[in-house]
């Protein structure tokens, strides 16, 4: 649901301020053989393997330029951003109206570059054979800041009257910022009393040991450990989706897909190694987000991402507050 | 009490089975201290055991030579290994002079005073202060203030502060355990004070301060908390070039690819601990060896 509002609100503004695309692209990709310069790139984990991805590919074409990709997590990449210390921050969560408020103090322009999905996956051990699906509304009752939940008869009455053990990411993590935002309405709301970690695999091998477990996280990690636990299929706007490839990418599996981001600091955009490394990100994102276990926007996406980058267009398409899209901010 | 009335003796039944229960007692003291080391050591062998299982299949002159990357096969640590051999030579140049100076001027040169006192109350508290609490002064000081940004330069300056008690508390030992003879031999044929110290009391103590250095150094190593406090970076395809330049190091990669989703890469953080357990082995290796230089002159 939120998805599809972010998705038709990021389409809806590219279309309206798109046109004809004057297409600057060619210039940046001639001779990226020859540039040199250093491109610095810091911010979010969950996004670290795709910037890195990148990184490494963009030196076989230009072995020249000095790329570096630090892990200082969402918020920690936002400052450095607007210290302007780095020329690009990586997200995983669009920019809040905070940030942006800092952002346009300090007199930086970004322009906002969604780069792929993550479908946030809720998942139960193996041997759990009773969970079918969960509604929003379950999952709003099991991790409500108030929850009554402490066994899984309380969520269903005929799942057995065990207690239900929860499993989830630290408060520090943007995974967790979009699951509380989306499931219980409110950013950081969260029940207090489960398990977390900030390590993904703390989670899985706490849910794949437990058999009355219940947790999530990103989808990379329920991918690569398939024969250790089950994602739980999720009662959303489009029946009851579970998590793939291809749901996260075509937008059924909702309202947990979230994109991914990369800010660049428009100012940083006027020299050619950064707005080369830029093109040669989108371009190559589809195929190397894939290849480290995250989804594919669709190509229309990232065709409006290379017009936005030609026009260097600033401000967000999103506005932090779940559930709802605020306007685009115009400059 | 009854043992010391010696007309009265304890017949000897009685005496042999108090005797039994005493080494008895000390039988299962014994076998208590072998147990528990015991256990320590097969925990730790168990430990080694399974890096070792896990990492040595990937553990090749590519994996030493090889930048990181996205492909577990193709995955090396040469800009981490580069990175923290820069930081630990880095790290040994500025605090070898400051904290061998600093200790000799404690043990030598500061009089007895109440300041001697707290200074040396405070380096002793600084010993056990968490090091990512050094990491946030890093960032204050030489990332920010100093304007050093995340260079070598920075990080080593961090880890000099970090291991600066430990180096001065353990060379002000080496200097103290200098007998007093070889001092006051000479003063009394006419030494300066620092005659003294340079020509004697250093070369003596030397062996002791240089092995509490490396061991200090292995313990910079080591760390992972003040690298990421002052923003050292995690993906680098280069190998520093100067004091200036951007580094990673041998504890984030690992980090990074002990966190990530992927088996392969959990095994590519085994056979960098082995790696970096090396690195460590050679450098407490050369303490050794360095002591006994110093004991055989």
């Amino acid at each position: 649901m939120l998805r599809n509002f972010l998705l038709a609100a990021l389409s809806l503004v590219l279309v309206a301020c798109g046109e004809p695309a004057a297409t600057t692209a060619p210039a940046a990709a001639t001779s990226a053989a020859g540039l040199e310069g250093r491109v610095q790139l810091d911010g979010s984990s969950t996004v670290f393997p795709i910037s890195e991805a990148v990184a490494e590919e963009f030196g076989a074409v230009a072995p020249r330029v000095r790329v570096t990709v630090g892990i200082s997590g969402t918020g920690g990449g936002f400052k450095k951003f607007i210290h302007e210390e780095i020329d690009i921050s990586s997200s995983s969560r669009p920019i809040k109206s905070s940030e942006m408020e800092d952002a346009a103090a300090a007199g930086v322009e970004f322009i906002e570059l969604p780069v792929a999905y993550d479908g946030i996956s809720v998942v139960v051990n193996l041997e759990n054979d009773w969970v079918d699906y969960l509604t929003v509304a379950e999952l709003n009752q099991i991790w409500q800041p108030d929850s009554t939940v402490t066994t899984w008869s309380d969520v269903r009455t005929e799942w057995p009257a065990e207690p239900i053990q929860l499993y989830g990411p630290g408060t520090d993590s943007g995974t967790f910022d979009y699951f509380t935002g989306v499931i219980n309405g409110k950013e950081q709301a969260s029940r207090g009393d489960f398990t977390a970690s900030e390590d993904d695999n703390v989670l899985v091998q706490g849910i794949a040991g437990d058999k009355y477990s219940l947790g999530y996280f990103g989808f990379a990690y329920y991918h690569e450990n398939q024969d250790k636990l089950r994602a739980a299929a999720v009662l959303g706007p489009n029946g009851v989706v579970a998590p793939t490839v291809e749901t996260i990418n075509n937008g059924t599996y909702a309202p947990l897909s979230r994109p991914v981001f990369i800010y660049l600091n428009k100012a940083s955009l006027a020299r050619p190694e950064v707005a080369a490394f830029v093109d040669f990100y989108i371009r190559s994102a589809a195929k190397l987000a894939e290849e480290v276990g995250y989804i594919a926007l669709p190509d229309v996406v990232y065709e409006r991402v290379l017009q936005r980058i030609a026009k260097a267009e600033t401000g967000t398409a999103y506005h932090a507050s779940p559930g709802k899209v605020s306007t685009l901010i115009v400059n | 009490m009854a043992a010391n009335d010696l007309t009265k003796r304890p017949a000897l039944g009685q005496r042999s089975a108090s005797l039994r229960r005493r080494h008895l007692l000390a039988a299962l003291f014994k076998a208590c201290c072998v147990g528990l080391t015991a256990a320590a050591v097969a925990v730790l062998g168990l430990l080694i055991y399974q890096v070792a299982a896990d990492g040595l299949p990937w553990l090749d002159m590519q994996f030493l030579t090889n930048f990181p990357s996205r492909f577990a096969e193709k995955a090396g640590v040469k800009s981490a290994l580069f990175g923290t051999l820069w930081i630990v030579t880095l790290t040994a140049l500025i605090s070898l002079p400051v904290g061998v100076l600093a200790a000799i001027y404690l043990e030598d040169y500061a009089p007895p005073s109440r300041l001697t006192r707290v200074i040396e109350i405070n380096i002793a508290n600084l010993a056990g202060v968490p090091s990512i609490v050094y990491g946030i002064l890093g960032l204050a000081i030489f990332v920010r203030f100093m304007g050093l940004e995340r260079s070598v330069l920075a990080g080593a300056l961090t880890m000099s502060l970090l291991i600066l008690p430990v180096i001065i508390i353990s060379a002000k030992e080496a200097i103290r355990a200098v007998p007093a003879s070889i001092r006051l031999a000479a003063f009394a044929v006419g030494a300066t004070h620092w005659q003294v110290v340079r020509a004697h009391v250093l070369p003596a103590a030397l062996p002791g301060i240089l092995t509490g250095v490396i061991l200090a150094l292995s313990r910079a190593i080591g760390e992972t908390a003040p690298l990421i406090m002052i923003g050292a970076l995690t993906y680098v395809a280069f190998v520093p070039a100067g004091p200036m330049d951007e580094f990673t190091a041998l504890p984030i990669q690992i980090f990074n690819w002990v966190s990530r989703p992927q088996q392969e890469f959990h095994e590519l953080a085994a056979a960098g601990i082995i790696v970096l357990l090396v690195v460590l082995l050679s450098m407490n290796a050369l303490a050794v060896l360095i002591r006994y230089q110093g004991t055989r002159k």
